[in-house]
């Protein structure tokens, strides 16, 4: 098991020079100088202009920018946006609010989602199923900002429950409606593929072998069809906490958080590379965690599944 | 089952529901504003500034709100863009070339140091100086001695790496701790009006010991001063006890607090979180003035748009050229699209200013070719042809695609369409720093965007720069001697009144060779909320700030 845990985060090296080459390398092939669109329409001076690429290495080429990032990497010290504040502040400031809305949405989405999703499969075919079928493809119809704008002036202005924004210094609380609105879009499909999988798993051999023997409903539904159906939806929920992370980009707008999301979109309109690589790669890196613990989360599951 | 499809009927907005229960306790919006003084703290919707803190360093609108509100300069604009005095006692030149400015005693930065002759002339010759590289040089330009504090550059224009030939402009000079002379390298009647702008604010001497530390938490001489900056978030500005000048706060301190989204800072405004916002989303510029009724404003700003035609396409050159220029500006439909593209917020241009500047005029000479008339324009543009044929070319509006300029080039494109009978597209830019790079390098084949935002309130800001021959952003190539000379004569005219009619024969000439097509003015569009009062946006289309009034 430890054995297993350490190659597999020995992966993450090659993982994380791969990615950040080829992230470099992508916002190097981005047309444009962003260093002209600093100042404007009218454009800055030509001499500052120059004294900025070359402060940012932007005069260099491209394998001696990505040179310097890396130096940046190992000497903890990644320089400063275009803006004069340093990167690792900006994202150390950004990835905690954007990690608690995403761990927020994926508390609603997976609670939520599979305890619909479970009573819909048990009831295949009844009213509360169809209900819960016709809504779930509406909620994944609908686009977030969509939801989140409706939300925010029915719930935010008009009913006055939550706040509007999340403003500064966001707490569970501002933080409700954003999460919620995140959330829907997986809710939706976990409660579809939790259904589908139940449903599979209740005529499944082993569960009518486990009726048969008396087991009570609760424990064949809760021990057997449930764990069981739970595999491919783990599958899902790891995979998405990576989407929630970068989906938040239109929420975070909506709701005026200041995330992952709004700091991302701005760097990339602005071609500051320094910071659009580190943040992508932190994301890449939940990515490769999220999968580490799905992987180690089947074993849970299914101990027919090992590691070694 | 009954309670559970209950439940299933209210969906996934029992989720919501049970949420906002727990809400009703937390939320609570503004108290309505009570009898009694005004010691309330404005909220106002911005953004992160974009740049240090400097003064010389701030060219965009986010930076602008701090700096305005935290330093006082020689003088000060109204909100009709009059300049009045605040540390200046005097400005005054016999020539509009040699000028003489006297302070007034008792000023000091909040770090109790005073402000002196020389407080200005360092910051000026600061931000000068090419290896400082200061966003707003170029408005030091006109100082003699500009060009000695610039980085040599070779015979190919590549900057040498060495240091410049001076430290300091020989155009300034202290005469005393009150007095210091200004000698610029040409008449610039409009010289006393620029003072305003935030280039030219003092700073104190702790300043150029650690600059970098003083763009975090700065230092100045004005209505207030920084308490915090929370980045991102907000920045908390409270009033300056000792300020001696005429814009005393008149509440209890500003949050700017920073917004990624206009549509989120006018949720706000509505549920009373925010008291002001300075930009109405695209998606309100339909509803805001019915939802706000007189708290609303949406009047012209010192912002003007315009489609500009480079010099070097061959189809606009010449006789013909100028035909075919003047048949688009009258195929446009500017008073339709300003109605329902931008929904009344644009107002359709009818000179190359805007109607917040001293001068503006709707009657100046040759300005007929803005107004929409296709019968002209057609007549026009088969003139063109009989001259020269245009060919199957489409005509393009190049712009940058990554804000929303193609709802307005689209019905431009169609008038021209059904006007002039030729072909015309949009030629989209995804970003907007692929656009000037195109545009610097001459690659632009047919009509691109332009736009333009006073610096200060002059007319001569919005002609000089832009089609002054090889002005700074003179992307068109235009250059007419006939043109320049007028803005010379009008910069060397001391009679202000003189000085506006040569800016408009001026205009006259542009009118005749159409460099660009002026197409309307941007309006400043805003609100605020029941709790304040007061609020007045000035022509730069930022509010009054120190004027507002809020109770607590």
């Amino acid at each position: 098991m430890l054995w297993y845990l350490g190659r597999r985060l020995l992966q993450v090296i090659p993982v994380f020079l791969g990615a950040t080459l080829l992230l470099y390398a992508l916002v190097f092939l981005r047309p444009g100088d962003p260093v002209a669109g600093l100042g404007g329409e009218r454009g800055l001076p030509e001499a500052v202009q120059d004294q900025i690429r070359a402060q940012f290495h932007l005069d260099q080429p491209f394998i001696v920018q990505y040179l310097y990032y890396l130096k940046g990497i190992f000497t903890f010290d990644l320089g400063n946006t275009f803006t004069g504040r340093p990167v690792a502040e900006v994202v150390a400031e950004a990835l905690p609010i954007t990690f608690q809305l995403a761990l927020m949405a994926l508390v609603f989405e997976s609670v939520l989602g599979i305890a619909f999703g479970l009573f819909a499969g048990i009831r295949k075919g009844k009213l509360f199923d169809s209900t819960v079928l016709v809504f779930s493809l509406l909620l994944i119809a609908l686009p977030t900002f969509v939801t989140g704008l409706v939300l925010q002036i029915v719930v935010g202005v008009n009913l006055d429950w939550l706040p509007v924004t999340a403003g500064r210094d966001p707490d569970f609380y501002s933080l409700l409606m954003p999460a919620v609105v995140l959330a829907t879009t997986s809710f939706a499909q976990i409660l579809r593929l939790t259904r589908t999988s139940v449903i599979e798993n209740l005529t499944a051999d082993f569960v009518r072998t486990a009726s048969a023997k008396g087991l009570p409903r609760v424990r064949v539904v809760g021990r057997h069809v449930l764990r069981n159906s739970l595999i491919p939806v783990v599958t899902f929920i790891g995979v998405d906490l990576g989407n929630l992370m970068t989906g938040s980009i239109v929420t975070e707008g909506i709701f005026n958080i200041n995330g992952v999301g709004g700091t991302l979109f701005e760097a990339i309109s602005r071609g500051e590379s320094v910071t659009i690589v580190t943040l992508s790669t932190v994301i890449v890196l939940v990515y490769i965690v999220a999968n580490l613990l799905v992987d180690l989360l089947y074993a849970v599951l299914d101990p027919r599944i090992r590691y070694a | 089952m009954i309670p559970r499809k209950r439940l299933v009927g209210l969906g996934a907005f029992a989720l919501a529901t049970s949420l906002v229960l727990t809400a009703c306790g937390g939320g609570g919006g503004e108290e309505p504003p009570a009898e009694g003084e005004s010691t309330g703290i404005v909220s106002v919707g911005n953004g992160e500034p974009q740049n240090p803190i400097i003064p010389t360093m701030t060219n965009e609108v986010f930076g602008a709100k701090v700096v305005t509100n935290m330093f006082s300069g020689l003088v000060y604009y109204d909100a009709e863009g009059v300049v009045h005095n605040e540390v200046a006692e005097s400005i005054e030149s016999e020539d509009n070339q040699n000028w003489t400015i006297t302070l007034q005693d008792g000023w000091e930065f909040t770090d109790g140091t005073p402000v002196t002759a020389q407080s200005f002339v360092d910051a000026w010759n600061y931000g000068a100086y090419g290896p400082n590289a200061q966003n707003l040089s170029y408005f030091f330009e006109p100082i003699e001695g500009f060009a000695d504090v610039q980085i040599p550059v070779d015979d190919a224009g590549e900057p040498t790496g060495e240091d410049p030939a001076a430290e300091e402009m020989t155009g300034l000079e202290v005469v005393s701790e009150t007095e210091f002379t200004v000698t610029l390298t040409q008449p610039e009647s409009d010289f006393p009006i620029r003072l305003g702008y935030s280039a030219f604010f003092p700073l104190p001497e702790s300043f150029f010991e650690d600059p970098e530390a003083f763009g975090e938490d700065p230092i100045g001489n004005g209505p207030y001063v920084m308490e915090s900056w929370e980045h991102n978030s907000v920045i908390q500005l409270r009033p300056n006890e000792s300020y001696p000048g005429e814009r005393t706060p008149q509440n209890g301190g500003i949050d700017l607090v920073a917004y990624t989204d206009e549509d989120s800072a006018y949720n706000d405004l509505l549920d009373g979180n925010l008291d002001i916002v300075t930009n109405v989303p695209a998606s309100a510029f339909g509803t805001f003035e019915d939802e706000l009724g007189d708290r609303a404003v949406n009047q012209p700003a010192a912002v003007i748009q315009v489609i500009n035609v480079p010099e070097y396409v061959e189809a606009f050159q010449g006789e013909a050229g100028v035909l075919r220029r003047q048949a688009i500006s009258m195929a446009i439909n500017r008073e339709q699209i300003t109605e329902t593209v931008f929904s009344g917020s644009r107002t359709p241009a009818t000179d190359f200013t805007s109607p917040v500047i001293n001068g503006w005029s709707e009657d100046v000479e040759g300005n007929e070719v803005l107004e929409y008339n296709p019968e002209e324009a057609k007549r026009l543009w088969d003139e063109a042809e009989g001259i020269e044929p245009f060919g199957d070319q489409p005509i393009l509006i190049a712009s940058n695609a990554d804000s929303d300029h193609q709802s307005w080039i689209d019905p431009t494109c169609n008038g021209l369409r059904d006007t002039l009978g030729v072909q015309c597209e949009f030629d989209a830019y995804p970003t907007f720093d692929e656009f000037l790079d195109a545009r610097d390098n001459e690659e632009i084949q047919s009509l691109f965007r332009g736009g333009w935002q006073a610096d200060y309130p002059a007319m001569g800001n919005f002609l000089g720069p832009i089609y002054g021959t090889g002005a700074g952003s003179n992307d068109m190539g235009y250059s007419s001697e006939e043109f320049d000379a007028k803005l010379d004569e009008a910069a060397g005219e001391s009679d202000p009144d003189a000085a506006i009619e040569l800016y408009k024969e001026a205009q006259t000439i542009l009118f005749q060779d159409m460099p660009g097509i002026p197409l309307w003015y941007n309006n400043a569009t805003g609100g605020w909320s029941e709790a304040v009062e007061n609020v007045v946006f000035g022509w730069d289309s930022d509010p009054i700030l120190y004027q507002v009034t809020k109770s607590e």
